[in-house]
């Protein structure tokens, strides 16, 4: 094996292990740029990784063949967003404390997922392994190109689906109407308010969207990675994401970044035991190693006085406007 | 004189809030083109009326006619749509949005799915020159000045189409200058047929700039005075509601023994680099008010915070009828008789979400009056606060609701009740009357004079000079930290203050303490 020919496989394989983060970091980017902690992606992600696995595995078994893994992603998102709109209801409607909230939805979720998946399997504690997953598309001529044909177009529908997600964040977000009005929200909902913009209606939005894409980012790891659904599917992912965004600032490219640096974390545990030298490594140190980036970064990025949305974390009050 | 149909006719609006009524059957019209001012104390009831007809609240009873049309305004889209835009008093601005993004907000230009930046940057340079209203678009409102911050204000409500525009307090915050420019540019807006409702309760704006003054006290209201017809003393009157004099007797009196004593007082700046105070001396005796003149920044805070225990000092000592305090606690100064009006009311003298009756015994909770072996005795407290909000008229709709709720003027009526009634030695005030009405202002003074006369020694720091002139016996100048000299209140004038406040030190005789 040559270094371009490693270095390549190391950036694919990092990409996809980004996608999750991607999806899961953008989700909770919309939900806070509008106001809302989403402590919760962590629980949204785990609600989108049993719902695929599911949804996936009936479909199946009812013979739908390869569109399976495309209805398991379906029902990611429509989990995702179940789980969202507990947020928005508790923290928008009812004015709850956010971060509570948030913690609330991530034992709920890792609680009804098992119990599920228990159930369904017969007691089970993982599902079934998946025949019908996402598998790789190379796009063809792209796919030819020296080096990047390799790392970036021969890979999961998920992780094509992440690339255009990027910049469509930062171009709905700091291009658009609706971009401006759902920042607006999040930095000063009286000055949204006072010019007749709905801060309900927007918190709704963002949360929802909160919840679609980390539905995404959930699937994509059943569906692209494990293969299956169990307890360790998510395993902090969803926390990962919540660092990569704030690593990221709050803004997407940034994000992007961020989650290729931690993408990169888990990548490395895997691409380093091609070489013999890794064997003096013990296996729990490379394991641990994604963990321990993201303790560092926050200890560093927080250090910094990074500051996110103005208005997040609080319950818009009228009567304080 | 026969005037066509009012563009704003409030009928018979009543609003009330738990346990007060905010307004009570108020009636107003507003003409087409005029400047017509809502006059009344903090608290009674023009913000919360002018949020009625803004659509931020919903009265309980009454009517809203606009341009002579019964309508229910119930949200600001509404009210926008109806072409009445509000300049609120805390601006409600996106700091880190450019001042275009600010403006467009909610009715943005597009092209296709975007926003269409370069028309946005057109349309608000095109509406600031038509109004005189300078702002350049493209910069962020975090960088621009607070009197820049409301031209981008008012340029929001003309940007929608405003017709009807609500000026919430709008020169509270502004300098000396920006409150001309503003003057003018109500006028500006007037003379295009724009018709302005100014809410304020500052007497000399209302001469200078309004058509028509309605006067409100506790949520009525009293009169509606055409402008050149009336005067300050009488809309000074019909707003308090009782003779307001604006001179007050101060008793000549000898006063008693020296009580403060500040010896060569040197503090260090924060960054360990220069002196904030260096070698401050001066006396307070029992019985007086020493004012302290000055340019904001130049050692006041830092005095203050020396001789309440905030900060410590380098060198120099600070002694209280005899008991050396340099090296004690702040508790302990402040039971040895240290009492304080802070400048700022709702960060330092206060708990604004702690309820009435805690915030009474903020500085007394360990008493043991108030409780016994580590716990509280809230029916003491309770009594204790009742009585306090009792004699000193703080207006609050009872003990147990948050400090946030009240108005500012019954805030600091609250902190004055407080400390007053610790019986304290000295009592530091520092700009005990900013921001308040006429009415608290006179209530704030009274009750410094009246602790005057009972013996306590008086330290009033204050920027307006006016108010130093009225007050102490004795005011000194600081300046970059030091005293720059001290006058007897007879000797005192504009120009012997300036020339101390901007460095000079003072010659001859009646030299201070420097």
């Amino acid at each position: 094996m040559d270094l371009i020919s490693d270095l390549a496989n190391l950036t694919n394989s990092t990409l996809v292990f980004a996608t999750a983060l991607i999806f899961g970091a953008m989700g909770g980017l919309f939900s806070e740029r509008s106001g809302v902690f989403n402590i919760g992606l962590e629980g949204m992600m785990t609600g989108g990784a049993f719902a695929a696995a599911i949804a996936t595995w009936y479909a199946e078994k009812a013979g739908y063949g390869g569109a399976s893994p495309w209805l398991g992603l379906l029902a990611g998102i429509v989990c995702g967003v179940l789980f969202s709109l507990l947020l928005a209801l508790a923290s928008v409607t009812l004015k709850a404390n956010q971060a509570i909230v948030g913690v609330v939805i991530n034992i709920l979720a890792a609680a009804i997922t098992l119990y599920l998946v228990k159930i369904i399997f017969n007691g089970a504690g993982d599902t079934d392994i998946l025949n019908e997953v996402f598998s790789k598309w190379a796009i063809p001529g792209l796919s030819d190109i020296p080096f990047f044909g390799k790392a970036l177009f021969n890979t999961y529908p998920t992780t094509y689906m992440a690339y255009i997600l990027v910049p469509l964040c930062s171009y709905i977000l700091f291009k658009t109407p609706f971009g401006l009005r759902l920042r607006s929200v999040g930095e000063h909902p009286g000055a949204s308010d006072t010019v007749g913009i709905s801060v309900t209606k927007y918190r709704y939005i963002g949360v929802i969207i909160s919840g679609v894409l980390a539905g995404i980012g959930g699937a994509a790891i059943t569906l692209t990675t494990t293969g299956n659904f169990s307890h360790s599917t998510v395993s902090g992912q969803g926390f990962i994401a919540l660092a990569a965004m704030i690593f990221g600032r709050w803004s997407p490219w940034g994000v992007f970044g961020a989650t290729f640096f931690f993408g990169m974390a888990q990548a490395l545990r895997n691409f380093i035991k091609l070489y013999d030298w890794s064997a003096h490594i013990p296996m729990e140190f490379l394991y641990m190693l994604p963990y321990l980036l993201t303790l560092l970064v926050l200890a560093g990025a927080v250090g910094k006085g990074v500051k996110g949305p103005a208005a997040a974390g609080e319950p818009y009050d009228p009567s304080k406007r | 004189m026969e005037q066509a149909v009012p563009v704003v006719e409030l009928r018979g609006i009543t609003k009330r809030f738990p346990g007060i009524v905010a307004n009570d059957n108020i009636s107003l019209q507003l003409r087409k083109g005029e400047i017509h001012a809502l006059l009344g104390e903090n608290g009674a009831g023009k913000s919360t009326l002018m949020s009625i007809l803004f659509g931020l609240y919903q009265p309980d009873e009454g009517e809203i006619y606009v341009n002579g049309s019964r309508e229910i305004i119930d949200g600001p889209g509404k009210a926008i749509k109806l072409g009445i835009g509000m300049v609120h008093q805390h601006f409600k601005l996106v700091q880190n949005f450019t001042v275009a993004e600010n403006i467009v907000l909610g009715i943005e230009p597009r092209r296709g799915f975007s926003i269409n930046y370069r028309q946005a940057h057109r349309k608000v340079s095109e509406l600031s020159e038509q109004y005189g209203l300078k702002v350049d678009p493209k910069v962020q409102i975090q960088d621009i000045t607070v009197g820049m911050q409301q031209r981008v204000e008012i340029l929001k409500t003309l940007y929608r189409g405003a017709e009807i525009l609500i000026f919430d307090e709008p020169t509270a915050v502004l300098t000396v200058q920006e409150i001309h420019e503003l003057m003018q540019i109500l006028r500006n807006l007037a003379a295009e047929g724009k018709s302005i409702i100014l809410i304020t309760h500052k007497l000399k704006e209302i001469m200078e700039v309004s058509d028509r003054v309605t006067v409100i006290r506790r949520g009525r209201v009293i009169d509606t005075l055409t402008t050149s017809e009336t005067n300050e003393s009488e809309l000074a009157e019909k707003m308090v509601g009782r003779r307001v004099s604006f001179q007050l007797d101060k008793e000549k009196r000898e006063p008693g023994p020296t009580l403060l004593q500040v010896n060569h007082l040197t503090l260090r700046g924060s960054d360990k680099g220069r002196n904030v105070l260096t070698d401050v001396s001066f006396e307070i005796r029992a019985g007086e008010i020493y004012g302290l003149a000055g340019v904001d920044g130049n050692g006041q805070h830092e005095l203050v915070d020396a001789i309440t225990g905030l900060r410590p000092i380098e060198s120099g000592s600070v002694v209280l009828g005899g008991v050396d305090l340099t090296r004690k606690s702040v508790r302990d100064r402040m039971s040895a008789g240290v009492a304080q009006i802070p400048e700022d009311r709702q960060k330092q003298g206060l708990v604004l979400d702690f309820k009435v009756s805690e915030n009474m015994v903020l500085t007394t909770y360990k008493d043991s009056r108030f409780g016994r072996g580590g716990f509280i005795d809230e029916k003491a407290i309770n009594e204790h606060a009742s009585k306090l909000v009792g004699e000193f008229d703080v207006r609050t709709a009872g003990i147990h609701v948050p400090m946030r709720s009240l108005s500012g003027g019954n805030q600091q009526k609250a902190i004055i009740a407080r400390e007053l009634t610790r019986d304290p030695q000295l009592l530091i005030a520092v700009q005990p009357t900013r921001g308040l009405d006429i009415g608290a202002i006179e209530f704030v003074h009274e009750r410094l004079l009246q602790a005057k006369n009972e013996g306590k020694a008086i330290l009033l720091i204050s920027y307006e000079l006016d108010e130093l002139y009225k007050m102490s016996d004795r005011i000194a100048v600081i300046f970059d930290g030091q005293i720059m000299g001290e006058l007897d209140s007879e000797e005192v004038d504009d120009e012997k203050l300036g020339l101390m406040m901007s460095g000079n030190r003072l010659k001859g005789e009646g030299g201070g303490a420097a």
